[in-house]
């Protein structure tokens, strides 16, 4: 899989799917799949909205689905499709934000 | 033919509470109204509308208005719908609100005040109340209330909703005439700019802008979520829940089993032999006294079920099972109803309107009554009891227990395989979003728990004082008359209306091994499925032969069935539809009677088909 090439390479930005656990990233920017337009506002609704510091707590297993996504000051349970609609940046410095 | 709907509106000033999920709102609303809403650590906890009285210092008194919680004002599920036409004035047998109390947690508000924004252009009367102000200060969060006001151009309050003086500042606010007829805020207008930007820079000048933390629950997660630990901690934690239910229960069981048949003893020795006697002694006690028996494992499972529910751990076991969900066709979205339906299959299929998708939706709907809702565990305890030896297994693990254990997976097992069949049929390869909060972690309140149990208690003794009662006195009356002819050798019970009809219904359910006084009792449990432990009773009770009509059912139903017939009555309340307000819910939350058809066709044959299987089966091993 391609997300697997850009783990295992230094992850810099993509997907959210493909961040690192553990890893504090920033919001870039929402897309949604062209089969469910929806998901853009849903996810910008709770809070993934560009900006915003987002960080994987907990990978699931097997499968690496489903995943516990820090976004603010609230957590949130994701699926593969939904987290690989955001696209997110790693902060170099976290304590600057 | 149109029916003209006339909407009366009772009078009163009417204020909706409305905000994001787990926000508090229904704790405040209980807080404000006196009430006893059900209140839990997870999103979508109330799903309908729900009104109280609130009285103000002043001693007027306005309307209060619980609403489903959401994230936004673009409906996607039944649930926010209903708060997006209440705050448009769109509701049926709703006035649109005169006031809008927004609720905002305290800890959450970035996201809170996203809504407030589109709250405000509503154009509605607004009041804020920042709620959990208690934890946002242990935090090290400082929320300037004044300085927010300004910012939004409304009243802001601060509320502690599980504090008994929490919601003094919010009800100050209620009583002040202005704040009903507030001027519009400066941000009511549309703005070009993302709501998200606005709130971003007012919590800049707020000095609010560094997320809070909660350490405690990222510690909790790292172990509860863990993919080998977390899975492996539900299933122990569900093991030991069925375990406590049969092995704490044992003590205040007997004691009611000891204090029914002391009664039957008292009227028996005290009444003349006849039909005052019978009824007292067959139908109330053998009949009522029966079921009583199960309250406190009842209560010892909702005491379980309310600790999870409090303390936030309910939507961590719907993320460690969500693979499992999707793997069949569902979303983690299904997981709260589903799991409400342990409690009772009416308030799961409710819960069912946070669910957005349509066909993800009936799908819940449908395999929600395979879920042991707590009626059936009156049955399932009786015939464990019955035909399962009390016996210790390694571990300290005992054989009552690890039934009880896996007839509640069988129900589970079953709903899956039931939603992977639809999968099959319908929606393959549509994209199921999840998005689920995990709430932080709080410790549960001794007082809620309390409640919730009290509650428990009060909804099963009114079952017992009602249908359970109701229903073993008619069946005591068809099972009594008509009286057996002159010279009958048998119990009355086999000349009677009752007797006949379980001689005919014995005919289709002699192949799963269900004889007539089963095939009776069986009738009257469709109304709910503890009558069928009353009824059991009132019927062995009439067929008894005179001196031992006092001792307990157990017993009883030890000595005249067999093992295979007790295993196969098992099977059977795992999947049998026996409960006719579950099938009315279904239609009223569908609309349609194509439904609650469909699942109770379904779910009687799948009854059958599991008694049939268990029953020869248990034959054929020579069980006996």
């Amino acid at each position: 899989m391609v997300f697997d090439d850009i783990t295992r390479t230094r992850f810099h930005s993509g997907p959210l799917l493909a961040a690192p656990v553990g890893e504090a990233c920033v919001v870039r920017s929402v897309r949604a799949p062209d089969s469910n337009p929806d998901l853009k506002s849903q996810l910008e609704d709770i809070g993934f909205v560009p900006g915003e510091t987002v960080q994987i707590t907990v990978r699931g297993f097997p499968g690496g689905e489903p995943l516990a996504v820090r976004i603010g000051e609230s957590t949130f349970a994701l699926r593969a499709i939904e987290a690989s609609c955001i696209e997110v940046e790693i902060i170099s410095n976290p304590g600057l934000r | 033919m149109n029916e003209a709907v006339v909407h009366l509106h009772p009078a009163g000033r009417l204020a909706a509470l409305v905000g994001n999920p787990n926000a508090g709102k229904t704790a405040l609303f209980n807080r404000l109204t006196g009430s006893r809403q059900k209140v839990a650590n997870y999103a979508g906890v109330t799903v309908e509308r729900k009104e109280g009285r609130l009285h103000l210092p002043s001693g007027k008194h306005v309307r209060v208005l619980d609403l489903p919680g959401t994230y936004s004002l673009h409906p996607r599920s039944p649930d926010e719908k209903i708060t997006c036409d209440v705050l448009g004035g769109n509701a049926v047998g709703e006035k649109r609100p005169d006031l809008v109390v927004c609720v905002v947690d305290a800890t959450q508000l970035r996201r809170g005040l996203r809504l407030v924004l589109a709250v405000l252009r509503t154009g509605l009367p607004c009041v804020v109340a920042v709620n959990m102000m208690d934890l946002a200060e242990t935090q090290g969060l400082r929320i300037d209330l004044e300085a927010l006001s300004r910012e939004l151009g409304v009243p802001v309050v601060s509320t502690v909703a599980i504090q008994s003086d929490g919601a003094e500042h919010l009800q100050q606010r209620l009583d002040d005439h202005d704040v009903w007829h507030g001027l519009l805020s400066p941000l009511a207008a549309p703005s070009a700019r993302p709501d998200y930007e606005v709130v971003s820079e007012m919590l800049g000048r707020l000095g609010l802008q560094k997320a809070a933390r909660h350490e405690a629950s990222d510690a909790i997660d790292r172990i509860v979520l863990h993919p080998v630990f977390g899975p492996l901690l539900l299933a122990v934690l569900l093991f030991l829940i069925f375990q406590a239910v049969f092995s704490w229960a044992t003590l205040p069981m007997d004691m009611i089993k000891a204090g029914t048949s002391w009664a039957g003893d008292f009227v028996s020795s005290h009444l003349p032999d006849g039909l005052l006697r019978s009824f007292i002694v067959d139908a109330l006690i053998a009949g009522v006294g029966g079921v009583i028996v199960f309250l406190p494992q009842i209560l010892i499972l909702f005491f379980f079920i309310l600790l999870l529910e409090e303390s936030g751990y309910l939507p961590r076991a719907a993320f460690l099972l969500d693979r499992l969900m999707g793997s069949v066709g569902l979303s983690g979205r299904s997981f709260i109803p589903l799991l409400s339906s342990f409690a009772c299959a009416i308030p799961g299929i409710m819960a069912t309107r946070s669910i957005s998708n349509t066909r993800d939706r009936l799908v819940t709907i449908m395999i929600a009554p395979l879920m042991t809702c707590s009626a059936r565990l009156p049955v399932y305890a009786l015939l464990i009891g019955a035909f399962v030896p009390h016996r210790a297994l390694a571990f300290g693990v005992e054989l009552q227990g690890l039934v009880l254990f896996v007839l509640y997976v069988a129900g589970v097992a079953g709903s899956m395989a039931v939603a992977w069949a639809l999968k099959q049929l319908s929606g393959k390869g549509e994209v199921r979003p999840l998005m689920m909060e995990l709430p932080w972690y709080h410790m549960p309140r001794a007082r809620n728990i309390a409640i919730g149990l009290w509650q428990r208690a009060q909804i099963f003794m009114r079952r017992v004082g009602g249908v359970i009662l109701v229903l073993t006195v008619l069946l005591w009356i068809l099972a009594s008359f008509p009286a057996p002819p002159e010279g009958a050798t048998g119990p009355a019970i086999q000349y009677s209306f009752a007797g006949m009809l379980g001689h005919a219904l014995a005919v289709v359910l002699a192949p799963i091994g269900f004889n007539w006084q089963i095939s009776i009792a069986l009738v009257p449990g469709m109304a709910a499925r503890e009558v069928v432990v009353g009824a059991l009773g009132t019927v062995y009770a009439l067929s008894a032969t005179a001196t031992d009509t006092a001792q307990s059912l157990s017993p009883l139903i030890r000595q005249s069935w067999s093992t295979a017939t007790g295993l196969s009555l098992l099977a059977w309340f795992v999947f049998a539809p026996q409960c006719l307000s579950t099938l009315a819910a279904v239609k009223r939350e569908t609309g349609e009677w194509r439904w609650p058809v469909i699942m109770a066709a379904y779910l009687f044959a799948l009854a059958y088909l599991a008694s049939f299987v268990t029953y020869h089966a248990a034959l054929w091993l020579g069980i006996s």
